[in-house]
């Protein structure tokens, strides 16, 4: 273990296995985002995804002995909450004007 | 010395220009106030109130004047004492300012003043200002009357410019001035559609010069390093080392280009006789007894260039001659008063350079000097004429007017004698200069070609006057031709000075045959070049004059028998003149239709030009140019044709896209 902070205990779980949880839950996410047609469903996939890369940053910024890497995890929740806001109310207007959430019945970007 | 004190000479051009802003501030302020209080408009032609006419009168007048009295006091000291000395004085040049410096070399404004341009000065002035006092009582009834009057100073200006400038760029400054205040002048009437052609015309046949004369310009800089009139000299000095290079040849023709255009010589005459839709004092100063003449001057004042290459003054004395006579027989058959007047002012200028090509350039401002004066009482008489006959150009609705406007015709009379040479009258002087010097030279075609001219002259000239003055009165069905009133006052003083000025101007250059000493031909010797022109015998001289006196009596008679006591209704031509147009046939149509120039013209130049034009707009800018934007265009929304397949709208779709081309570049990424 290199680059370990002063006073920090060493890692009980040996970071690989975070790693690996990490792309697994990415994965996982990226799967429901491409494949559910609910837009709520791709919305809590697309969080998976931020959450999984949250994650690596912290294992890496452990593994380092660096902080940027959780102050970045910092940023990225700050983003996705203003982003599920948006999101959310994106869909709420979705709905009163379409009555469906499904992502395969709207294509209102279309040329 | 007072001289001294008085010759800023800078002052003379500057005088205009200041009357040109003065009037035309006062002229563009006055017309949008009436603009704004007669948005009603019952009557938008009315002519101005009279404290205004008077202020343009006023300073468009006595800012000319002015500088006509500085002129004199200039020129007369210095022409004086260059008559005192065998040399002449040396030139009067001043520097204003700087105009250009490129390295070594400058440009400056400087004028300068010598024997040629105190010559130029003391008509261009004299002449202007009684044009422009004539102008007050022709132009009163005329709502442009402050627009006219910015325009005449303007012209002054420029004219001014022209004759004092020391230097060819300078000159030129001046060259293209008068011809923009021509241009405006022409298209005074501008809302009559012949006017504005006219003024368009006569601007686009001096391009045609102009573009001769800017490179003639570059071709003196080229050959002696300097544009400004010292060339002169070092092309003087040229003559002795006895070299000309072929570059002269080539910078004279260019420069004889120019002056061709702007004096009106075949084939570029045909802007003046259209120019003649002006209004009339303009056609005197502009179109008669200034502007026109600057292609002569410019001859002269490069007189020492174009001495070195005598094919090109042969060609000069040729175009000259032509030009003379071909408008002569124009001025034969024209009916519109002006109309012969302007064919006369072709063909006397054409005089003019038959002069300066034989080598006697001298003769040739002679003729430039006294012409102005009979032409341009001419052509104010014409207008006194026009004026009494409520606008009636046309002279075969004149007739009989001798007695209703007697100064008019008294002027135009004695002016008509001068310009027919009858002796001792200004143009027998100055026109037997000219031809005894083609003879005396040895060029006999180009002196009988002179001397037939001048029968002509005295023929048409003669017809003028008789059609107008003489007979009864034909009347256009109107009655204007009875009902016909003498101008004012500041119409008839300038017409009388102009009448005794034709008269005696010639005095100056009378030659040694009769006991005079051409005096004009001294003077000007000193700024121009005097080829040596072999003297004649006394009695060939005065035999040659008594021939050309003949000839112009000859002329006025016939011109007397055959339309003097054309009487009754309209058409006023007398039996004989019916004859002769008979007999003439198909030639007498061609000369009444001016010689199908203008036809000539449209077909050989302007026709093919259009036609190219035509081409290159539909061919190359509206196929070519056009075909390659709209194809590309084309190509362009073809490919986003294709393209916005892939924009189906369907987020899963961008998504599945997004993430497929995200592994793509990790791939790559991973790869290298």
């Amino acid at each position: 273990m290199t680059g370990v902070l002063p006073g920090v205990a060493p890692m009980a779980v040996p970071p690989g296995a975070f790693l690996v949880v990490a792309t697994l839950l990415f994965a996982i996410g990226l799967a429901g985002a491409l494949l559910k047609r609910n837009a709520l469903s791709i919305f809590l996939s697309i969080e998976l995804m931020l959450n999984a890369v949250n994650l690596l940053f912290l294992t890496y910024a452990r593994m380092r002995g660096d902080l940027a890497g959780q102050m970045i995890v910092f940023f990225v929740i700050a983003v996705a909450a203003a982003e599920a806001a948006v999101g959310l109310a994106i869909f709420v207007a979705l709905f009163r004007t379409h009555r469906t959430v499904d992502v395969d019945k709207i294509a209102l970007l279309k040329w | 010395m007072v001289a001294d004190s008085m010759n800023q000479l800078w002052l003379i051009p500057v005088l205009p220009l200041a009357g040109f802003l003065l009037n035309g501030l006062v002229a563009l302020v006055a017309s949008s106030i009436r603009a704004e209080k007669e948005s009603g408009a019952d009557h938008p032609g009315a002519p101005l109130p009279y404290a205004q006419r008077l202020f343009h009168g006023i300073v468009g007048v006595s800012s000319v004047g002015l500088a006509a009295v500085l002129s004199f006091a200039a020129l007369v000291p210095y022409a004086l004492g260059s008559m005192q000395v065998p040399e002449g004085l040396t030139p009067i040049v001043q520097k204003v300012y700087t105009w250009m410096a490129a390295g070594d070399y400058t440009v400056d404004v400087a004028f300068r003043l010598d024997a040629l341009s105190a010559l130029m000065l003391s008509f261009v002035t004299f002449v202007g200002t009684l044009i422009h006092v004539y102008s007050v009582g022709y132009m009163q009834k005329e709502e442009g009357y402050g627009r006219y009057f910015s325009y005449l100073n303007l012209f002054m200006f420029a004219m001014l410019t022209l004759v004092l400038a020391d230097s060819l760029p300078l000159l030129f400054v001046g060259w293209e001035g008068v011809g923009l205040c021509s241009y405006l002048l022409i298209g005074y009437y501008y809302d009559k559609d012949f006017a504005a052609a006219a003024g368009k015309k006569a601007f686009i046949a001096n391009r045609v010069g102009d573009f001769g004369m800017v490179l003639g310009i570059f071709g003196v800089f080229a050959l002696f390093g300097t544009a400004d009139f010292s060339f002169v000299e070092l092309a003087k000095r040229q003559v002795l080392a006895g070299d000309a290079p072929l570059g002269v040849y080539a910078v004279c023709l260019l420069l004889f280009l120019g002056a061709c255009g702007k004096s009106a010589q075949v084939p570029l005459h045909v802007w003046l006789p259209d120019a003649m839709a002006g209004p009339t004092p303009v056609s005197a100063l502009i179109h008669a007894a200034t502007m026109v003449t600057a292609g002569v001057y410019l001859v002269a004042r490069c007189s020492a260039l174009f001495v070195l290459a005598p094919d090109a003054l042969t060609l000069v004395a040729w175009i000259g001659a032509g030009t003379a006579i071909f408008a002569a027989t124009i001025g034969l058959a024209q009916n519109d008063i002006k109309k012969v007047l302007a064919y006369s002012t072709v063909s006397q200028l054409g005089y003019m350079f038959l002069a300066c090509g034989v080598g006697a350039f001298s003769a040739g401002m002679f003729h430039v000097f006294t012409h102005a004066f009979f032409k341009a009482c001419l052509f104010l008489g014409s207008g006194s004429v026009i004026m009494s006959m409520h606008h009636e150009q046309d002279m075969r609705k004149m007739g009989g007017l001798a007695g209703r406007i007697p100064q008019t015709f008294r002027t135009m009379l004695v002016a008509t004698l001068a310009i027919a040479g009858v002796f001792p009258l200004a143009g027998f002087f100055s026109k037997d200069m000219i031809l005894g010097s083609a003879a005396a030279t040895g060029h006999w075609a180009l002196y009988a070609v002179g001397l037939f001219t001048a029968g002509l002259t005295a023929f048409y000239m003669f017809r003028l006057v008789s059609m107008t003055f003489f007979g009864q009165a034909r009347g256009d069905g109107h009655g204007h031709g009875e009902h016909a009133h003498e101008s004012p006052a500041t119409m008839t003083i300038p017409l009388w000075i102009l009448a005794a000025l034709s008269v005696v101007a010639g005095l100056l250059g009378v030659p040694a045959a009769l006991g005079g000493s051409d005096r004009i031909g001294r003077f000007l010797e000193a700024s121009v070049a005097h080829p040596e022109i072999p003297e004649m015998s006394h009695g060939l001289e005065l035999g040659l004059m008594a021939l050309s006196l003949v000839v112009a009596v000859v002329g006025l008679t016939a011109a007397w028998r055959w339309y003097g006591r054309a009487a009754g209704p309209a058409p006023a031509v007398s039996p004989q003149a019916h004859a002769f147009y008979e007999k003439t046939g198909a030639l007498g149509r061609l000369v009444a239709n001016r010689w199908n120039v203008d036809e000539g013209i449209e077909a050989l130049v302007l026709s093919p030009f259009r036609k190219i034009g035509t081409f290159l707009w539909r061919g190359f800018d509206a196929l070519f140019i056009d075909g390659i934007a709209n194809a590309s265009a084309f190509l362009v929304e073809l490919l986003g044709d294709l393209l916005r397949f892939f924009t189906t709208g369907h987020v899963r779709n961008y998504a599945l896209a997004f993430t497929l081309g995200f592994a793509a570049l990790v791939a790559y990424l991973w790869m290298s």
